[in-house]
């Protein structure tokens, strides 16, 4: 219905668009003068009819639903409506796959194809309620239109300033995305904190998520102590670091300071290359090829490593992260202002002399930024721990350790089969506020210092 | 202190100067070398673990299709030939190879060779061309998984017989087979054209392919106009006051919010409020849509900001207005780049997994969705739900579902550079 309602607009649209042009047109030959180009009247003309028939239809896609359900409600028997919520919920079901001829159950009641029947008929109704109503409306805006196209009226404005509030909504929704992410994991995680103490999520030192199948059964409680997944997350993340942030400063130094045109066109898309590869492809590329070897090298030097080790999953994390903080301090040493590097060779100074005590103590803020950014990443970063890093929770501090993280646990507590509402899959929407106030608060910090080293030397 | 001395201390120093500064050079190449490296053992341990699973062992096979299996009642009734006996036909078939073989015991090991889908192959060519029933005919049948590792050398025989999944007799088998020519590695047509199964040399990656496909059209069809149209209004119209800034503030961080709490946007907000179904191409389009629209937008207005102002004063100065100024001046110039750019953000969607995961699409679905509202797979969700897999037959599968994965990225990144390249005006 909701497909069939919107074609039929569209070809409405499309007929008043040129009924409104050729009349346009007409006043133009009449008068010798129109305002503004006859496709404005065109467009003019079917904005107003299409406006509020998208109004009604849009009404109808949101309610008829529930008004349809709460009507057949009202007309099933009385013993019927007194049942349980999940039981009335099971009948209405199965009414409904009846009325649409899908396989039901049509034992359950006496009157169910009665009921299924008065649901079509429902149905029925409201969509050619919808139809004309909406049809008849936009007739009658269009007329209006219609009869207020004259040759001094100025229907470009309109359009001009119809298009100028559809670009500054567009900008809103990225408020409105940021506020939808908030509110929807900033409500799901205070029902989790009416349930659990927030100082015992945020600090309890150990985290079993478990919960009871039945009541009174030993350990049911579960633990939500978020501590081992906060101490994972930054153990696996400052491995990723300690590979990345060389490496990729040593290269961005390399490839703005030494490397002629030719290594730059050939080095830069190799690293581009590797900030193209999924993440899940990371993942596996650590499952099937580092810890192996990992664990390999381990027991040749008599170290037991275990096979989901933070060390593996950092350093491949580490791979992953190589072109970010490269092209990031990339840019920042290259808007160090040539007169720097040309007062230091003047001195004297040799060119690693240079970018060790002048560029880089000049691009430090930038670099710090860039680094926090990749920080950010590596915390965020879901898919390579999820496949590769462990599940329990240790509180370790140890590389050669499994340790878990807290997208690993939003990822496990969310994808078994649970009630919306336990604790344990609230949980996940606590873990994720806490991972998304962490990430923004670092981006904040992140952007701010790179933006302000931006504007020190522009 | 006279000249002389200072040249001294100069030329003392300079042999370990010019020696540090060398050592910092190699510093840099060698840091280029290891990013390099990594690299190559990257694609060389994803190519050679799944370069094999574009074949697959298939055996030929006399097939007797005879009435008596499919149809013994001769009704020439589709509905009945559907349920003729085909996977009978098939073990027939190996049968007649082996007279010898005997006991039920043995036949079973025989029959285990061939793939479960073998039966299902032929069914669908009876059901093809009926005319084909009373026949005999030879066809290329697929054989099973385990049958296909040994082929490929990914089992090793001289393991005691029960830490294999394959058993001495049916090596032995194999290896007659073998000697008589009639087991071939073919193109794996199955790994195209068929949805995901429990059966690795049953699984194909179609399913995902068409989902991805679909999830990526609505993610383009959303993001795209959207981003544009707030990258021009903060280009073209935004006053400068606090309340842009801090529409410029949401978009940055925006960019930079994990993936995965966009992954509990979707579902707290599509799913558990809205109630839309689980696991469909819809959903995960809106998701992947809310995730490309920061990034279309910056990458648009790097690009509108690269046209320069002589464009507009010109246009506004022969009397154009602002809006068409824009649509028929700027916006023409400045599209090949912000196409480029939001092809790249729609390549990142096209690698993203955790938010899908999120929102269910990590269920077992066989069949190919048809609309955007079907349970549907994706490409690197198929990749994940794969590397789960214990058996080895998967793990070739995977690396071949991530070596299409890449070769579609590859494909959208050069198209992105090759719009670049072509349409890019430099001022």
């Amino acid at each position: 219905m909701f497909g069939f309602l919107f074609i039929i607009i569209l070809l409405f649209c499309l007929a008043i668009f040129f009924i409104a042009k050729r009349h346009a047109i007409n006043i133009k030959k009449q008068n010798g003068f129109l305002h503004s180009l006859p496709k404005y009247y065109g467009f003019y003309a079917s904005l107003w009819f299409s406006i509020p028939t998208l109004c009604i239809v849009l009404l109808y896609s949101l309610f008829a639903e529930s008004f349809v359900t709460s009507n057949l409600v009202n007309s099933l028997p009385e013993n019927i409506k007194n049942l349980s919520d999940n039981e009335l919920t099971l009948v209405l079901n199965n009414i409904k796959n009846l009325a649409v001829g899908n396989i039901s159950d049509s034992s359950s009641f006496a009157g169910i194809q009665q009921a299924a029947d008065f649901y079509n008929a429902q149905y029925d109704l409201i969509d050619s309620v919808v139809l004309y109503s909406s049809l008849i409306l936009g007739l009658l805006t269009f007329i209006y239109a219609y009869r207020s196209i004259t040759a001094t009226y100025r229907a470009r404005n309109f359009i001009e300033n119809a298009i100028h509030l559809l670009f500054f909504s567009s900008a809103l929704v990225a408020i409105f995305v940021t506020a939808g992410i908030l509110l929807s994991v900033l409500f799901e995680a205070l029902r989790f904190f009416e349930v659990i103490n927030f100082s015992d999520f945020l600090f309890g030192l150990s985290w079993s998520p478990q919960m009871a199948i039945r009541e009174g059964q030993v350990g049911s409680s579960g633990l939500f102590g978020a501590m081992p997944l906060f101490a994972g997350t930054i153990l696996i993340s400052l491995i990723a670091l300690f590979l990345a942030v060389p490496i990729g400063l040593l290269t961005a130094i390399y490839l703005s300071e030494y490397a002629d045109t030719k290594v730059r066109v050939i080095t830069k898309p190799i690293l581009e290359i590797l900030s193209g590869i999924p993440t899940v492809v990371y993942g596996f590329f650590a499952v099937v090829t580092v810890a192996p070897l990992i664990r390999h090298v381990g027991s040749l030097v008599g170290l037991d490593i275990a096979s989901e080790s933070a060390l593996g999953v950092g350093l491949v994390m580490g791979i992953m992260i190589i072109p970010l903080v490269s092209s990031l301090s990339d840019d920042v040493i290259s808007s160090v202002p040539q007169s720097l590097r040309e007062g230091s060779y003047g001195l004297g100074a040799t060119k690693s002399e240079t970018i060790k005590k002048v560029i880089l103590p000049a691009a430090l803020p930038g670099i710090i930024g860039g680094i926090l950014l990749a920080a950010s990443r590596a915390i965020g970063e879901t898919m390579i721990v999820v496949m590769a890093a462990g599940l329990s929770a240790k509180l370790s501090f140890n590389p050669i350790d499994a340790v878990t993280t807290v997208t690993v646990q939003i990822v496990t507590l969310l994808t078994g089969d649970q009630e919306f509402d336990s604790p344990k899959t609230l949980a996940a929407f606590a873990l994720g506020l806490t991972l998304f106030v962490f990430t923004l608060f670092l981006n904040f910090i992140a952007l701010k210092i790179v933006r302000k080293y931006r504007e020190q030397y522009e | 202190m006279n000249k002389s001395s200072i040249t001294e201390i100069v030329n003392k120093n300079l042999k370990t100067r010019y020696k540090k500064e060398a050592r910092f050079k190699r510093y840099g190449q060698f840091s280029i070398f290891v990013a390099i490296i990594f690299l190559v053992i990257f694609f060389t341990s994803i190519i050679s673990k799944g370069y094999t699973a574009f074949n697959q062992a298939e055996i030929r096979l006399n097939i007797n299709l005879g009435y008596e299996y499919i149809d013994p009642d001769r009704t020439g009734d589709i509905e009945e030939i559907r349920y003729g006996d085909f996977d009978g036909i098939v073990y027939e078939a190996i049968y007649k190879l082996f007279p010898e073989v005997k006991s039920r015991a043995d036949k079973r090991e025989l029959r285990e060779l061939l793939s479960s889908g073998a039966g299902i192959k032929i069914q669908r060519l009876v059901i093809e061309d009926i005319s084909l029933i009373g026949s005999q005919i030879d066809l290329w049948l697929p054989l099973d998984d385990e049958v296909d590792m040994l082929l490929k050398g990914n089992i090793d025989v001289n393991l005691p017989e029960g830490s294999r999944r394959i058993s001495d007799l049916q090596v032995s088998f194999v290896k007659q087979l073998q000697e008589q020519k009639i087991i071939e590695n073919k193109f794996n047509t199955t790994l195209f054209t068929s949805g995901d199964s429990r059966e690795s040399e049953q699984a194909g990656i179609l399913g995902a392919l068409v989902g991805s496909a679909l999830m990526l059209s609505i993610t383009f069809m959303i993001a795209f106009p959207l981003g544009v149209a707030a990258a021009i209004y903060l280009e073209e119209f935004a006053p400068k006051n606090r309340f842009i800034d801090f529409i410029e503030i949401n978009i940055n961080n925006l960019a930079a919010v994990p993936s995965i709490i966009y992954g509990l946007l979707g579902l707290a907000v599509f799913i558990n409020y809205l109630g839309m179904p689980r696991s469909a191409p819809l959903v995960g389009g809106l998701v992947l849509a809310l995730m490309t629209f920061p990034v279309v937008i910056i990458a648009s207005r790097a690009s509108l900001q690269s046209v320069p102002p002589s464009i507009r004063d010109a246009a506004l100065g022969v009397g154009a207005s602002k809006i068409q100024t824009i649509f028929d001046h700027i916006l023409p110039l400045a599209l090949p780049g912000i196409l480029t750019g939001s092809i790249i953000g729609m390549a990142r969607a096209l690698g993203e997994s955790a938010p899908l995961i999120m929102i269910g699409m990590v269920a077992f679905v066989v069949d190919i969705p048809s609309s955007p509202l079907d349970s549907s797979a994706a490409l690197p969700v198929q990749v994940y739900l794969w590397a789960d897999s214990p058996e080895r037959g998967f793990i070739e599968k995977t690396s071949a579902a991530i070596m299409v994965l890449l070769a579609f990225l590859l494909l959208m990144n050069s198209l992105a550079i090759w719009l670049r390249n072509k349409y890019e005006i430099k001022w």
